[in-house]
């Protein structure tokens, strides 16, 4: 077996090698579904009506899919330069911290400032969270994987050690939560009847920013150059460390700005679960996405309705939720092959 | 002070030692091979998840332990071969593909748990490894607990590392190892497939990575839970970068990280008054990363790390 460079890749091979490749996902998790003994339509019709069928669905798909929606940017932003962070569980986190720590009563303006001044120390916290693994990496070139991964570890038990101790709400009758953030910063509601909140509004543009940026500027070209080709990037005289700096902040920033849209529109206080991994399926968004800031929308919302889906799935019928994990994995994977295939050729010799 | 200074004269510290680096000897050696053969796997958070998973679970049905091991072992090889599959032959970005079969392997444990085990509350527990009795040498005074009063696969953690270090710098297999993670083209112009030394590399190193995990339900406790491997996989990663890609240092790399943990954990009970649990907890990862810093510049990766090969196509 070889693979052989294709020379051109037509624009409907593209568009058509995710949807195959999650096709090719969903048949091989039916395997699973058979184990189970529930039949495969059944199993994905309750998926499908879970995440899709009703207007309640969407809604909730929806508003899971706008975490989803800021890590996958953060993490698409950050493989475009080849800067492997996986840490935005962490940086949602340091994003949610930030939010609390403001925005429980610390300072109360308007609401069309209090909300955004939540976003800008939600975003400069999680940007901050990624200072010590750039300055790592630029100096000492400490691999950026391990550093960014272990953080988040670090990270989670600093909230928990906040939450159980100086930042426990004493109204809270013993949760380990903190005080709910004021009203003035609460993200108002979108949608009628849901708990659909601004940060959908608020991903949506970020990612349309971020295609803009990396589309059309200077520096979305800096960071694309980068992440093509490091050395002929600097022969061209494009500062790598100062482009990755710039993406880490970005994209710490972006998974910041999840944190916030939980906090402050979803939950209303900050928890320990308040996110169940959105940081690490960010990565699988970005790479369902191929990596493309508007590609993410869509994905995020794929991904969403499958977790979505899946809870609704496993109280219809009996399979377990873990479905919903293993269908992701298997799309990352079938993803990942399919894009490759859009670019090389398999010969079978 | 007085207080720490005594930890390390109780035997129980050593011993607790000796039992919290074994998972991350395997780990570490299993991820050292890897990247010896020039791939990253960064497969081996979940690698270890299902090794964990389903060695327990073939006691569990009534499986004999150690067939458990081959069984664990064999596991990880599959998705060994999977990753070397995306990576080896396709030629796939390793950090991605790693990570894609990270949350492959622990979402199939999970699933696979629960469907074997619907409604476990308390989760059900096996007969684990016994210690065993050393005839003599378990009863001597402060070294037969310490030492001598372990499970038989304890000591087979500790055993694999000569076995490793004879075959990877020893044997023809080894030497093709080394210079797949170096040099692919300088084997293949001997006439040895890069691909089927990398595949094997990674193979076997998952199979450890595996067995590692599966000391944990297998040994060190005896039930399985969702949360058990809790970054342990990331710590190996760091350890092998820590260890400069030498098996013995990665020995004694894992044995002075495990021995920071047990004093960590006995640390608490002494000034735990005074500072919140949580940042005992974090201690691990912080020293890993401190680990990293300090061997950063002297490590010497392997040249063709993350490099994919592809005959005929130059580097």
């Amino acid at each position: 077996m070889r693979l052989e460079p294709r020379e051109s890749t037509s624009v409907w091979l593209v568009l058509a090698a995710p949807i195959l490749a999650i096709g090719a996902a969903l048949m091989l998790s039916s395997g699973l579904v058979l184990w189970t003994g529930e039949s495969i339509t059944a199993a994905y019709g309750a998926l499908l009506k879970g995440a899709f069928g009703s207007r309640f669905a969407v809604a909730e798909t929806l508003t899971r899919a706008t975490p989803l929606m800021l890590t996958g940017l953060a993490a698409a932003v950050a493989f475009r330069a080849k800067f492997w962070n996986i840490g935005a569980e962490g940086q949602l986190y340091c994003g949610a911290l930030a939010a609390t720590y403001f925005g429980t009563g610390l300072i109360t303006l308007h609401p069309l400032l209090m909300i955004p001044l939540l976003f800008v120390v939600g975003a400069l916290a999680g940007g901050a969270a990624l200072a010590l693994p750039v300055y790592l990496k630029s100096k000492l070139k400490v691999d950026e994987v391990v550093t960014t991964l272990l953080l988040n570890f670090i990270i989670l038990l600093f909230v928990n050690y906040l939450l159980e101790g100086p930042w426990r709400d004493p109204m809270s009758m013993g949760w380990p939560q903190a005080a709910p953030i004021i009203d003035e910063g609460v993200l108002p509601r979108i949608m009628a009847k849901s708990r659909l909140h601004l940060g959908l509004i608020i991903a949506v543009i970020s990612a349309v920013l971020i295609w803009l940026t990396m589309r059309f500027t200077v520096w979305g070209y800096e960071i694309r150059a980068v992440g093509n080709n490091a050395t002929a990037a600097t022969f061209a005289g494009i500062s790598v460390n100062g482009t990755v700096l710039r993406v880490a902040l970005i994209s710490g920033g972006l998974a910041g700005f999840a944190g916030v849209t939980e906090v402050a529109g979803l939950k209303g206080y900050l928890t320990l679960d308040l996110s169940p991994g959105f940081g690490y399926a960010g990565i699988a968004v970005a790479m369902l996405a191929n990596l493309h800031p508007l590609g993410v929308i869509v994905s995020a919302i794929f991904l969403a309705g499958i977790y979505v889906g899946a809870d609704s799935m496993s109280r219809a019928v009996n399979i377990p939720n873990y479905i919903a994990d293993v269908l992701v994995a298997a799309s990352v994977l079938c993803v990942l092959v399919s894009l490759m295939l859009t670019q090389y050729r398999v010969k079978w010799r | 002070m007085i207080d720490l200074f005594e930890i390390f004269l109780t035997a129980g510290f050593w011993a607790a030692t000796i039992r919290i680096a074994c998972p991350l000897i395997l780990g570490t050696i299993g991820e050292l091979i890897c990247e010896r053969a020039g791939v990253l796997n960064l497969g081996i958070e979940g690698i270890m998840t299902v090794g964990a998973m389903s060695g327990w679970m073939w006691v569990y049905q009534g499986g004999d332990l150690w067939t458990g091991l081959v069984f664990a072992a064999f596991v990880g090889a599959l998705f060994g071969l999977l990753h070397s599959l995306f990576t080896v032959y396709l030629g796939l970005s390793q950090h991605v593909s790693g990570i894609g079969i990270t949350m492959l392997a622990s979402s199939l444990s999970f699933f696979v748990f629960r469907m074997m085990l619907p409604s476990s509350t308390t989760p059900p527990k096996i007969v684990p490894f016994k210690p065993i009795h050393v005839p003599g040498l378990s009863d001597l005074p402060f070294f037969g607990e310490a030492l001598f009063s372990h499970t038989p696969m304890t000591y087979l953690c500790f055993a694999i590392v000569p076995v490793v270090i004879y075959v990877l710098y020893r044997t023809p297999v080894g030497l093709a190892v080394r210079m797949a993670g170096e040099s692919p083209m300088a084997i293949e112009a001997q006439g040895i497939n890069v691909l089927t030394v990398r595949t094997g590399a990674v193979a076997a190193g998952s199979a450890l990575m595996a067995v590692g995990g599966a000391y944990l339900t297998m040994s060190a406790f005896d039930a399985f839970y969702f949360g058990m491997i809790n970054g342990r996989g990331w710590i190996c990663v760091a350890l092998v970068i820590f260890a400069s890609w030498r098996p013995g240092k990665a020995l004694l790399g894992a044995l002075l990280f495990a021995g920071l943990d047990a004093l960590q954990v006995r640390a608490q009970q002494v000034a735990g008054a005074f500072i919140p649990y949580q940042f005992f907890l974090m201690l691990p990862y912080v020293l890993s990363i401190a680990a990293m810093v300090i061997m950063a510049r002297r490590a010497r990766y392997p040249k063709a790390l993350l490099v994919p090969f592809r005959r005929g196509e130059r580097i």
